[in-house]
């Protein structure tokens, strides 16, 4: 049985890839995730704000107060480097491609142009095999339009592209006006892949102190819905390769996964949650599933349920919006189920 | 040979060479010393090596007395070491200091001169410590500039050698410590041939080694003691040539040639001065131009101090001398003269030398200015038919009239030397920015140039004065700058408060950073400063440098902004060339701190240019706007003749007759000094405000404040007066007010964060909030008047002041501090003066406390309407525990007395008031009241008595008690310090205090580093932190100060975090103070100096206290004699790891930026640590 496919031009030999997650901040944990059969890894995100914003904390409290007191003119020993900037990161890579037998897929995050392409470069130069973009933009501006973030996100692609040779994927957030319009346009600026979908951390508010707070909450299963569905319909529509990256958690999703068109499947929370060990109980069930029904390959069923293949287009449309309105009891007090 | 040019401070020079040359050095902070310590610290760190390839060992010690006995151990095992010190250091070495040259052994100890404390501590330079060493047998060799340092540290290093005399390498403190300077560098090659290896191996030789034992440091009978003090005469007779021997061996190698004395000025010199140290520079530079001008005057530059060699002292003098001045940088009361002086006298009569006269003359002390006008007053005296001796210089000594009078228009500035003075703030960065520019100009153009930089002695908004020079030849001008032909007031507030253009010479330019457009600049300016302009004929550019520095990210850092203004205005390079410079500059000082700060400096220096205006000066000065008195006209006579000046930076004119002369001033001076630092000050919310008293405990600096009263008194109320209905049960009907001085708050915000009410409509708001400062002034300063007015809560009645609601309603008795804004240090103090400051004699360690709590021109010790309030003084550093004791001793015998006296006097007195008097129950303020009462009483009765009613001895019973009485009423003392002197230096005190069984309380202000130092590293300094001394993060863990005052068993003990639990906090300081015994607290106190936002100081507390680091406790030993358990945990297991607290905090943060993989491991063992500490006490609160 051949459980192989094929990401972003790289031969992976299932497919259930760690997502970008704190699991790949060390080279520990990197060996750790290529121990528990992860065929290839997505590292996690080089924030270009962060580094900024590390950048100016540092210098901020390396100044704030000094020269301004003649027994205490500064306040720290003159350190000979700080690890300020992509370097950490870059070299984590390089150990990574070094200490592993499988594609290391970069992640990042840029807020300016210079910083895409050139971190970009940067990271390729690291050794990656292929990048991907973690476009995490909140658009709170109310004067800045759908089409002038619409066309951020084309630039960022446009000029990482022209910049690397390596693949690229993007990795998309879910709120566009026209996602299959979106993902055309992104796949016409040469992006090799669209992982759907970002998830953005949004805050809480606690209650007791009158604050939000930023609060991480991970995935459950229900969130594959809708990766899902977009999958589904841009299937064979757009020409990229697909990566489904929000609520899969076990066997069936992955499946699910597949079946609606993605090349491959990526897990976070699964696996903060229950461990790296979950890659290969779920590959196993993949397996088993497989057999059991007699299948050849994982390509033999990539796209087998997405829209252009499914016969039934109008599930992923109104339809199925009808259908659930259809379900709704009025004893189940105004809540959809 | 091509040695590289580099600019820096004298004490980076002289660290320079001490590092490449040695094995061992022993470290200790001490301004100005304390750099020199960094550098070799950090070097190490960097794992630099010495000449011989390998890294010296550079070890913090506890104390100067430490490091002396490190080094004198690492010199008896064979090491080549060496230690920097100043001032009180140098005195704790003394000691060792008379065993190392006993011993005759290598070594140089590098020395920052500076004064010693006397009727005041000064940090400021001057010869006193190096003065008391002179009979220590060690070699004493000065030098005076920057270069010098480097040179004479090379000098002495290789002479001790071969000397085997011990040398002192003395420089002046700060003048040259920390002035600025462009100098050639040595090399490592340059260094090596300078020291003989043979020489190091014959030092190793003589060591101690149990491979060829011998035995050192025995005890003398007086059979032989006197002789073998004798034994070593012929190294000291050598040693004089030794080292000119070597000074000769430099000058081949790097072709500046130095003698023991060395002399500049008329070959046939009638009037001299002789004199040591960056002194010699200004008298140099004076002598030069007046023989240019004919006048037959010269210099001599003792380098060699001692041994004192008269043979070539005689020599280096012209025969045609007749009147000498001997210049000495020291005080030596009571003497005959000052040690030069006598030296110089001894050495003529010995020489046999005639017909020359020596004047003596002291000058300098404690950094004062030394000019050449000075030198040229001297000489002008020298030209008298008899002139003064024992003279002084450059004050006005209206008591003895010693002090010589001089013109001080005299110049000798030359004309080609570009002379400019920069005014900021500490916050804006305007000395980082000139240090840079010095950099470039040294560096990158062929001028020489020099930087000296003068503080304030406060740490929030204080001032910065930049002196810079730059000009075609070596500067040697050792002097503030007082005619500058370039002026940039960075703050434009400064024209209210200073006279910031005296020191612009006619023609100059003045660059203002201005909040105003540049058309509407001249009108903001005071009239006063508007004439100056004009009658200067200034040049006058003015910039927006706050809204550039904004726009380009930099918050209010306008340090670029206006050193790019600098170089555009002052032509000192090409714009385009100064431009690229800067750039450069602003890569090598920021790069490593990542490229958004490059880029964000890179930005600001584009936007200056383009918003850089001349302005046109109009013919007539036509502001309405004044400057205004420097304090109000109600404040006392002392503080308007004395501390007026002071605050106004006028304190050189001050004559000796307004000088106090035992060190005592006024207290609670800092309520007349109106600094209006805040851009943003606090505004309460009546209506949503609980009246909880938190902002009130946490402000650090006294400016909120809570009364209540009846609703009566406010019928005179300004308009804007708040009030509400107080909220307190035991006072109904009574009116609440949460004041704020708003021209006396620093802005740090602290009590917003404490404040824990929010508006239920708006949540991002609280019962008090920040509002710029500028519009609330005059109406809150009328506000916090009548606030003032109030009648004060009183101390016993309905309210118990045993919470925080109601203490916050003590009047605080420390105010208005020049600690930094948001310190966490203050509010404990604050609140140690609200409960116990009307009975409080206060022992306060050197350290930032005894700064801000003690540095002219003002105090915030204050008094309350009574007249009474804390008893504050600073002794020394290593004996604050003691010099407390002293105290209780005082209190104790003297209250003992007083009940004898009382006692013997109860006919006289009345058996009943005897009575009471002597069994007064003063547990609490009632009791303490009622005490006082009876003491009035008393001293009524006293008063009362005299020849008649009663006999002779009873009259002078009488006396004997008036003068007593007060001591009849309880009083409370407390030992205050930081961890520098309570875990380190003081310890040794400290332990034998707390053991003593007495009544003192301690209160250690723990912000885990040397903080007035600049944050070097204290035992308790935690596991993994990094610091000054401990740069590659401190590989020990925080000693357990708490745990072994427990071990004694009869001692209170308390941790505390007043941001984490203030309730505790306040529990715990009046249990503390009510045990008849030693008490100690340790106080959480988040500093600056961890890296943190102190704005956010109370969260971290909280965060130190949820992690367990910081677990809260007391440890009160009178529930012990109540058969309970005396250990009582007061805060939960620990909730968050240890990293969720520590790496909020810089110092935590860069080890792990710049050493990730040590970090990690530190902080593993930290949390290891913590777990288990938190484990053991858990198991002491289960008894």
């Amino acid at each position: 049985m051949d459980l192989s496919t094929t990401y972003l031009g790289l031969k992976l030999k299932h497919p259930v890839v760690p997502s970008a997650s704190p699991l790949s901040k060390s080279l520990d944990g990197i060996r750790k995730l290529e121990d528990a059969g992860a065929p290839a890894i997505v590292m996690y995100s080089l924030f270009e704000e962060q580094i900024i914003w590390d950048s100016q904390v540092l210098d901020h409290y390396l100044s704030f107060g000094t020269e301004s007191f003649s027994e205490a003119r500064t306040f720290f020993p003159d350190m000979k480097t700080y690890n300020i900037g992509p370097e950490e990161y870059l070299n984590l890579i390089s150990k990574a491609k070094a200490a592993t037998q499988i594609p290391i897929i970069g992640s990042l995050n840029g807020v300016s142009t210079g910083g895409w392409v050139d971190y970009a470069q940067r990271i390729q130069q690291a050794g990656a095999d292929a990048l991907e973009l973690n476009i995490y933009y909140i658009p709170t501006d109310p004067l800045r339009t759908g089409p002038e973030v619409e066309q951020m996100y084309l630039d960022v692609v446009r000029d990482v592209k022209r910049s690397v040779s390596i693949p690229v994927a993007i990795k998309l957030s879910p709120y566009f006006s026209a996602t299959a319009n979106m993902a055309h346009r992104l796949a016409t600026q040469g992006a090799d892949a669209l992982v759907l979908f970002n998830r953005f951390y949004q805050p809480d508010f606690d209650l007791e102190n009158l604050e939000a707070i930023p609060h991480l909450m991970l995935s459950t299963s229900n969130e594959l819905r809708l990766p899902l569905r977009w999958v589904a319909i841009l299937y064979r529509r757009v020409a990229v390769d697909f990566a489904i990256t929000s609520g899969v958690h076990n066997t069936e999703d992955v499946l699910k996964g597949l079946m609606a068109g993605a090349k491959v499947t990526m897990m976070a929370s699964e696996l903060l949650l229950k461990g790296v060990g979950r890659i290969g109980q779920i590959v196993e069930g993949l397996q088993t599933w497989m057999e059991n029904r007699e299948y050849d390959s994982v390509n033999q069923m990539i796209g087998s349920m997405s829209q252009v293949n499914l016969g039934q287009p109008e599930v992923f449309e109104r339809a199925n919006y009808m259908k659930v309105l259809g379900s709704w009891r009025p004893d189940t007090a105004g809540v959809l189920v | 040979m091509n040695r590289p040019l580099e600019t820096m401070e004298g004490n980076e020079a002289t660290a320079y060479v001490a590092y490449r040359a040695n094995e061992v050095i022993a470290i200790y902070p001490i301004t100005p010393s304390s750099t020199m310590g960094e550098y070799a610290d950090q070097w190490m760190a960097e794992g630099k090596k010495n000449i011989w390839g390998t890294v010296p060992v550079v070890k913090e010690m506890q104390s100067e007395g430490g490091a002396a006995g490190a080094i004198h151990g690492a010199l008896q095992a064979g090491a080549l070491a060496t230690t920097f010190t100043a001032s009180q250091g140098l005195l704790l070495m003394i000691p060792n200091m008379y065993k190392i040259a006993g011993e005759l052994t290598s070594t140089v100890f590098h020395i920052a001169a500076r004064a010693l404390a006397a009727q005041a501590l000064s940090i400021f330079g001057d010869h006193s410590d190096v003065m008391a060493t002179r009979m220590t047998g060690w070699a004493i060799l000065f030098s005076n500039s920057v270069q010098e340092a480097l040179d004479t540290a090379m000098i002495a290093t290789a002479s001790t050698l071969e000397a085997r005399v011990p040398f002192l390498h003395a420089f002046d403190g700060f003048r040259t410590s920390s002035e600025v300077n462009k100098i050639e560098l040595l090399t490592n090659d340059d260094i090596h041939a300078m020291i003989s290896d043979e020489l190091v191996r014959a030092h190793r030789a003589r060591a101690l080694s149990p491979d060829h034992p011998f035995i050192r440091g025995s005890a003398q009978n007086p059979d032989v003691y006197f002789q073998g003090r004798e034994s070593a005469n012929p190294y000291y007779l050598a040693t004089p040539e030794i080292v000119q021997k070597t000074m000769d061996q430099y000058a081949a190698l790097v072709g500046r040639q130095y003698h023991l004395f060395d002399y500049a000025g008329a070959p046939d010199a009638e009037r001299i001065i002789v004199m040591m140290g960056s002194g010699c520079e200004t008298a140099e530079e004076t002598v030069d131009y007046l023989t240019a001008r004919g006048e037959k005057v010269g210099l001599l530059k003792v380098r060699l101090f001692r041994p004192f060699s008269v043979q070539h002292f005689v020599d280096a003098l012209p025969k045609s001398v007749q009147h000498l001045a001997v210049l000495d940088r020291t005080k030596e009361p009571g003497s005959a003269g000052e040690p030069l002086y006598q030296d110089v006298v001894t050495a003529l009569v010995e020489s046999g030398v005639s017909g020359v006269r020596v004047f003596g003359g002291r000058y300098g002390l404690a950094s004062k200015e030394f000019t050449p006008a000075m030198v040229k007053g001297i000489f002008d005296e020298l030209s008298k038919a008899q002139p003064k001796n024992h003279f002084t210089i450059g004050i006005n000594d209206d008591v003895t009239h010693t002090s010589l009078s001089y013109d001080p228009a005299f110049s000798t500035e030359a004309d080609d030397v570009v002379r400019a003075v920069f005014y900021g703030l500490g916050a804006d960065g305007t000395v980082g920015a000139n240090k840079n520019s010095i950099k470039i100009i040294g560096e990158e153009t062929s001028n020489y140039a020099q930087g000296y930089f003068v503080y304030d002695s406060r740490k929030s908004g204080s001032q910065t004065t930049s002196h810079l020079r730059f000009g075609p030849r070596p500067i040697k001008s050792t002097y503030l700058i007082s005619s500058a032909n370039f002026v940039a007031v960075h703050q434009f507030g400064f024209f209210e408060r200073y006279n910031v253009l005296e020191l612009a010479a006619p023609g100059a330019t003045l660059l203002i950073n201005s909040p105003f457009p540049a058309e509407a600049t001249w009108d903001q300016l005071p009239n006063t400063v508007q004439q100056q302009i004009i009658d200067k004929k200034l040049k006058v550019y003015v910039i927006d440098g706050y809204q550039v520095a904004k726009d380009a990210g930099m918050g209010n850092r306008v340090n670029t902004v206006m050193q790019t203004c600098f170089f555009a205005i002052s032509g000192v390079l090409p714009r385009d060339e100064a431009i690229a410079q800067i750039k450069k500059a602003i890569r090598k000082t920021y790069g490593k701190r990542g490229e958004a700060v490059v880029q964000r400096n890179y930005a600001a220096v584009d936007a200056s240019l383009d918003n850089l205006h001349e302005l046109h000066v109009p013919m007539q000065a036509s502001s309405a706007i004044a400057m205004p008195p420097t304090v109000p006209p109600q404040a006392p006579d002392f503080v308007q003749q004395f501390t007026a000046p002071l605050i106004a930076g006028e304190g050189d004119r001050m004559p000796v007759s307004a000088m106090p002369v035992d060190g005592t001033y006024p207290s609670g001076t800092t309520r007349w000094e109106k600094r209006n630092i805040a851009q943003e000050v606090p505004v309460w919310d009546a209506d949503i405000c609980i009246q909880c008293g938190k902002c009130v405990l946490e402000c650090p600096h006294a400016v909120i404040r809570s009364k209540v009263y009846d609703a009566a008194e406010l019928v005179n109320a300004p308009a804007t007066f708040k009030s509400a209905d107080a909220r307190f049960k035991e006072l109904p009907g009574k009116k609440y007010t949460l004041q704020v001085s708003v021209e006396d708050c620093t802005g740090c915000t602290l009590c917003v964060e404490a404040c824990p009410v929010k508006n239920k409509s708006q949540a991002g708001l609280k019962a008090i909030n920040m509002a710029p400062q500028r519009p609330l002034r005059e109406t809150e300063s009328a506000n916090w008047d009548f606030f003032l007015s109030l009648p004060e809560a009183p101390r016993y009645g309905e309210l118990k002041f045993i919470n925080v609601k109601n203490v916050a309603m003590l009047q605080p008795l420390f105010e208005f501090s020049g600690a930094c804004a948001g310190c966490g240090e203050t509010p404990y103090i604050k609140l140690v003066s609200q409960l116990f400051g009307d009975r409080a004699l206060i022992a306060n360690a050197t350290g930032c406390s005894s700064i801000y709590g003690g540095n002219l021109p003002t105090t915030p010790w204050s008094l309350n309407k009574e007249g009474r309030g804390p008893a504050w003084s600073n002794s020394l550093f290593e004996d604050n525990a003691e010099f407390g004791l002293g105290m209780r001793l005082t209190v104790d015998r003297q209250t003992q007395y007083a009940h004898e006296l009382v006692e013997r006097m109860r006919d006289l007195i009345g058996t009943e008031l005897a009575v009471q008097v002597l069994h007064a129950d003063q547990s609490d303020e009632a009791g303490i009241a009622a005490q006082r009462q009876r003491v009035t009483e008393l001293k009524m009765k006293l008063q009362a008595m005299g020849a008649g009613t009663a006999s002779d001895s009873q009259v002078a019973w009488a006396r004997d008690l008036a003068s007593l009485a007060d001591m009849l009423v309880k009083k409370s003392v407390w030992i205050m310090g930081g961890d520098g002197w309570a875990y380190d230096i003081g310890y040794g005190g400290l332990d034998h205090v707390l053991a003593s069984g007495l009544n003192v309380n301690v209160l250690v202000l723990d912000t885990e580093v040397y903080s007035n130092t600049g944050g070097q590293a204290s035992k308790s300094t935690p596991l993994g932190a990094v610091a000054k001394f401990a740069a590659s993060g401190k590989p020990s863990g925080k000693k357990d100060l708490g745990g072994m005052a427990m071990s004694y068993g009869n001692v209170y003990v308390a941790e505390v975090a007043v941001g984490a639990n203030d309730a505790h906090t306040v529990r715990t300081i009046l249990e503390a103070e009510a045990y008849n015994g030693p008490s100690l607290i340790i106080a959480y106190s988040h500093c600056i100096q961890q890296g943190i936002d102190t704005a956010k100081g109370l969260t971290q507390q909280k965060l130190a206290v949820d992690s367990g680091y910081w677990p809260l406790y007391h440890y009160n030993p009178t529930l012990k004699a109540q058969g309970k358990n005396p250990f009582v945990l007061d805060s939960g297991a620990p909730k968050i790891a240890l990293k969720d607290y520590a790496y909020n905090e810089t110092r935590y943060r860069i080890l792990s930026q710049s050493n990730p993989e040590v970090a990690e491991r530190l902080i593993t063992e930290a949390q290891k640590e913590l777990t288990e500490r938190w484990h053991k006490l858990e198991q002491m609160a289960k008894g």
